[in-house]
């Protein structure tokens, strides 16, 4: 039992990982907690979903769907974000919350409220690991996640326009000092965290359906997640990603399953009350 | 705003709320009116938590529904009068919203917006998953109000009822801006550290405006729940939570003429466009970036600026 | 004596900001605290007005014991300060600014305050006559209704310094109040000092004018890198050559030997 509640937090867990990455690069680029993050995931299963649907093969319609929900990921930020580059906190959290609402109402008008289906990528014979059962998609979830760490990891280690990125989110100004593109680097990363997030979303369809509100929830905990690990830390995105998926897959598992949303939501809040990073840090001693 | 301004203020309302009932031409208006008066009781004491002290609130709805349920548990299930199950309720839930404001109003910014969210998802979950205690995501029925024999309802005799209340929440929330304790809350909202160098405990008035807030969503979810003879967990959800904050922050922060003109506007649109009901979620999120993008200071102070702008012209 | 200090230390990091530095603050004086830029002035002024709490030392006010506790315990106990980046309350009048300044002295509780009860409206009235009187001692009447953020430069420093005595404190801490303020306007906060030290207020001043430290002080601090290197008459610690190397390098000193 406990191995497949192990892999079933697993899973959920890298699903949040991405996720929670996706929030992590745009909050060290803009400070900006992006909101609207769950609805690149929706976008991302949807379209794909939809687009088999009408006859599209598999890859092709994943494809689309990814650059489709990366394209909207720059609209966001050029329509909306960068508009209102000076609000305040508070402000851009209601910005980012308008843009997840009216990203739901157009799902609903461009496609429908049903729930769809992705096909699972390679057949859905179960396969026997260890004493569980798991879905062949579930190998393609953990499999791509962690080569899409790997390769952000290295496009931020070794690539010029990652370590430009990473230059930002350390200081701005210095970054603009020496020549870096603040604007572009914006844009980049809501890009790529739209990437990212429609990239969650063609995983976990397979398993977990899709439909126009099936982002929320996805959002909320990512967006959990990444405030787990340390908001503006990648690896700690990740790490929290995968603690909130086990810690949630076992209190379901082993206490109950109804109140599985219910748990993930307490540890967020035990977390943000008990850790000190997310109060002593943020709180320490302005300048006067 | 000096003090005969607030009492003109107060005046004004409570005579549009006695003649707005000569243009309600039946029970479906009512019914709206009714609806706008609920809403702006809880978003008058949002916009103190939000407006003035400059926290954020993301869960709300939450108290709101938990103020709704808890009169309906002790009266429809303990058979306890409403008229001291409303109170009871609220007064719970008062009591909560201090328990939790304690911890999580040391949180700040997007920290405190997750914490007030979560807080809001887990009662709305909580609320539909114990069907036994809650009836479930279908709800449940409410007993109505009893007030000396007197049963109240229909829509007529809750519009003096709501209207009454909100009277008093206004008259209620301009006392304590016009006053230290609401001059300690701007200092608050301006410069936590210049605050905190006058004398401003910020946990303690943070934690009061909280409850305070609190204690005004309860009391219009009672009130609600008793109206509708119904409640049902969609009324502590993220997305009503979010509704409220989106007729505070388009109404105006730091206003609470803000905050009525917020809910008026924002509870009879969505009316108005009932043929359009598929747009409604559009028109909310093109409604709240629209605001914080050109408007972020609200309707009321954009206007207030506007006016006394073109005021001092003829300089 | 009104306020000592004994051994005030304050790291951040591996840097020593403050370094078991002592000091005793007579009374209704004025006393100012100069150094070079980094000799850890505005520290001290922190950790007097409870921002940073001090990685070892005392802080006495009288009998009470001050060290570590919160910054609106130090307000309680008789502290005000003004701040070098002003902290005004951008979204208040002038005169609002200082009736908030006014909290500790008179405010009527919650209920009376919900409820509008009697007592209320006169304390209300006397805090908004204080805060007037203020005001006009700072000569900001013409900006009394204002909104903070209107207001030009000088006016705000002068608004500060209002803000700060709204509660009638024991001590008061400027920080840099005479800071990029024209000679008319800098004759203006001397004045001010004056009249306020006049009144039996302890100042604490933290200051880079010369000129105006020597003028208007009792008392001077010389800190550096940390360390006091000086405390004295403004005579004598102007002729300090501790004080002179510490602002002119030992190159200065030799020059003048």
């Amino acid at each position: 039992m406990l191995t497949q509640y192990l892999l079933s937090g697993l899973t959920s867990g890298a699903i949040y990982a991405l996720v929670a990455l996706g929030f992590a690069l745009v909050y060290n680029a803009s400070h900006v907690v992006n909101f609207a993050q769950g609805e690149f995931v929706m976008i991302g299963g949807m379209a794909a979903a939809v687009l088999v649907e009408a006859g599209l093969p598999l890859p092709l319609s994943i494809a689309i769907s990814i650059a489709g929900a990366t394209a909207v990921g720059l609209l966001l930020e050029k329509l909306a974000i960068e508009p209102a580059r000076n609000a305040s906190v508070v402000a851009l959290i209601i910005i980012t919350i308008g843009a997840s609402i009216l990203l739901r109402g157009l799902a609903t008008l461009v496609w429908d409220k049903k729930i769809h289906r992705l096909p699972a990528f390679s057949g859905e014979a179960p396969l026997s690991l260890g004493g569980a059962t798991l879905l062949p998609q579930v190998l393609w979830v953990l499999g791509v996640s962690a080569a899409a760490v790997a390769a952000l990891t290295w496009f931020f280690r070794r690539t010029l326009a990652g370590k430009a990125m990473l230059a930002v989110s350390h200081n701005r100004l210095a970054a603009e000092l020496m020549g870096i593109s603040v604007r572009r680097t914006l844009a980049a990363s809501f890009a790529l965290s739209a990437a990212l997030g429609a990239l969650a979303g063609v995983l976990i369809a397979p398993i977990a359906f899709t439909s126009w509100d099936s982002g929320v929830m996805l959002g909320l905990k990512g967006f959990a997640a990444a405030m787990l690990g340390g908001l503006g830390s990648s690896a700690g995105a990740v790490l929290g990603g995968l603690a909130l998926g086990l810690v949630e897959a076992i209190g379901a598992g082993y206490l109950s399953s109804a109140y599985k949303d219910v748990f993930a939501f307490l540890i967020i809040l035990a977390a943000l009350v008990l850790l000190p990073q997310g109060l002593l840090g943020r709180g320490a001693a302005e300048r006067v | 705003m000096r003090p005969s301004g607030s009492r003109a203020s107060l005046l004004a309302l409570a005579a549009a709320l006695a003649a707005l009932p000569l243009v309600l031409a039946n029970n479906y208006t009512y019914e709206v009116a009714i609806l706008v008066g609920l809403n702006a009781i809880t978003c008058v004491g949002l916009n103190l938590l939000v407006g003035y002290a400059g926290q954020i609130s993301l869960g709300h709805a939450g108290f709101f529904g938990l103020g709704a349920y808890g009169s309906a548990l002790l009266a429809a299930r303990y058979g306890w009068p409403p008229l001291v199950s409303l109170p009871a309720a609220v007064a719970a839930v008062g009591v909560l919203a201090w328990a939790i404001g304690r911890p999580i109003l040391r949180l700040r910014g997007h920290y405190l917006a997750m914490a007030t969210l979560g807080f809001g998802v887990i009662v709305s979950i909580v609320l539909s998953i114990e069907d036994r205690v809650t009836g479930g995501p279908d709800g449940m029925a409410v007993p109505p109000l009893q007030v000396l024999g007197f049963t109240l309802q229909g829509e007529r005799i809750w519009y003096w009822v709501v209207a009454a209340v909100l009277l008093a929440a206004v008259w209620l929330a301009q006392n304590l801006v016009d006053s230290p304790h609401g001059r300690a809350l701007r200092a608050l909202h301006g410069s936590e550290t210049a605050a905190a160098a006058l004398g401003v405990d910020a946990a303690r008035h943070k934690l009061f405006v909280f409850v305070l807030s609190a204690l005004f969503a309860a009391t219009a979810g009672g009130l609600a729940a008793h109206y509708a003879g119904f409640i049902t967990p969609a009324k502590a959800s993220f997305l009503h939570s979010i509704e409220l904050v989106t007729m505070v922050v388009f109404g105006g922060m730091a206003s609470t003429a803000g905050a009525l003109v917020g809910a008026a506007v924002l509870t009879t649109l969505p009316q108005l466009l009932t043929m359009l009901k598929e747009y409604e979620m559009v028109v909310l999120g093109a409604v709240l970036m629209g605001t914080m993008i050109f408007m972020p200071r609200g309707i009321v102070p954009t206007l207030e600026k506007v006016l006394a702008a073109a005021r001092r012209k003829p300089d | 004596m009104l306020l000592r200090a004994e051994n005030l230390t304050r790291r951040f990091g591996g840097v020593s900001a403050l370094e078991a530095v002592d000091l005793e603050l007579a009374s209704g004086a004025v006393h100012a605290v100069i150094g070079p830029n980094g000799a850890g002035k505005t520290t001290l002024l922190n950790m007097l007005s409870g921002i940073y709490r001090p990685d070892s030392g005392e802080i006495r006010l009288g009998g009470l014991s001050l060290a570590g506790r919160a910054p609106h315990e130090f307000a309680a106990a008789g502290i005000a300060r003004t701040f070098q980046n002003l902290q005004v309350f951008p979204d208040m009048s002038a005169l609002e600014n200082v009736m908030a300044g006014r909290w500790l002295r008179s405010r009527a509780g919650l209920a009376a305050t919900l409820f509008r009860l009697p007592s209320f409206r006169r304390l209300e009235e006397e805090c908004r006559a204080a805060a007037e009187e203020l005001i006009d001692e700072v000569g900001l009447a013409r900006w009394r209704d204002a909104r903070a953020d209107a207001l030009p430069y000088g006016a705000l420093k002068r608004l500060e310094i209002a803000r700060a005595l709204a509660a009638g404190p024991k001590l008061v801490l400027l920080d840099e109040p005479a800071a990029g303020l024209n000679p008319g306007e800098t004759r203006q906060v001397d004045e001010l000092i004056r009249r306020v030290a006049g009144r039996g207020v302890t100042v604490v001043l933290v200051e880079h004018n010369m000129k105006l430290v020597m003028e208007v002080s009792d008392h001077v601090i010389v800190l550096d890198q940390g360390r006091k290197i000086a405390d004295g008459e403004p005579r004598s610690v102007s002729a300090d050559p501790l004080v002179i190397e510490a602002y002119l390098g030992a190159g200065a000193l030799r020059a003048a030997a």
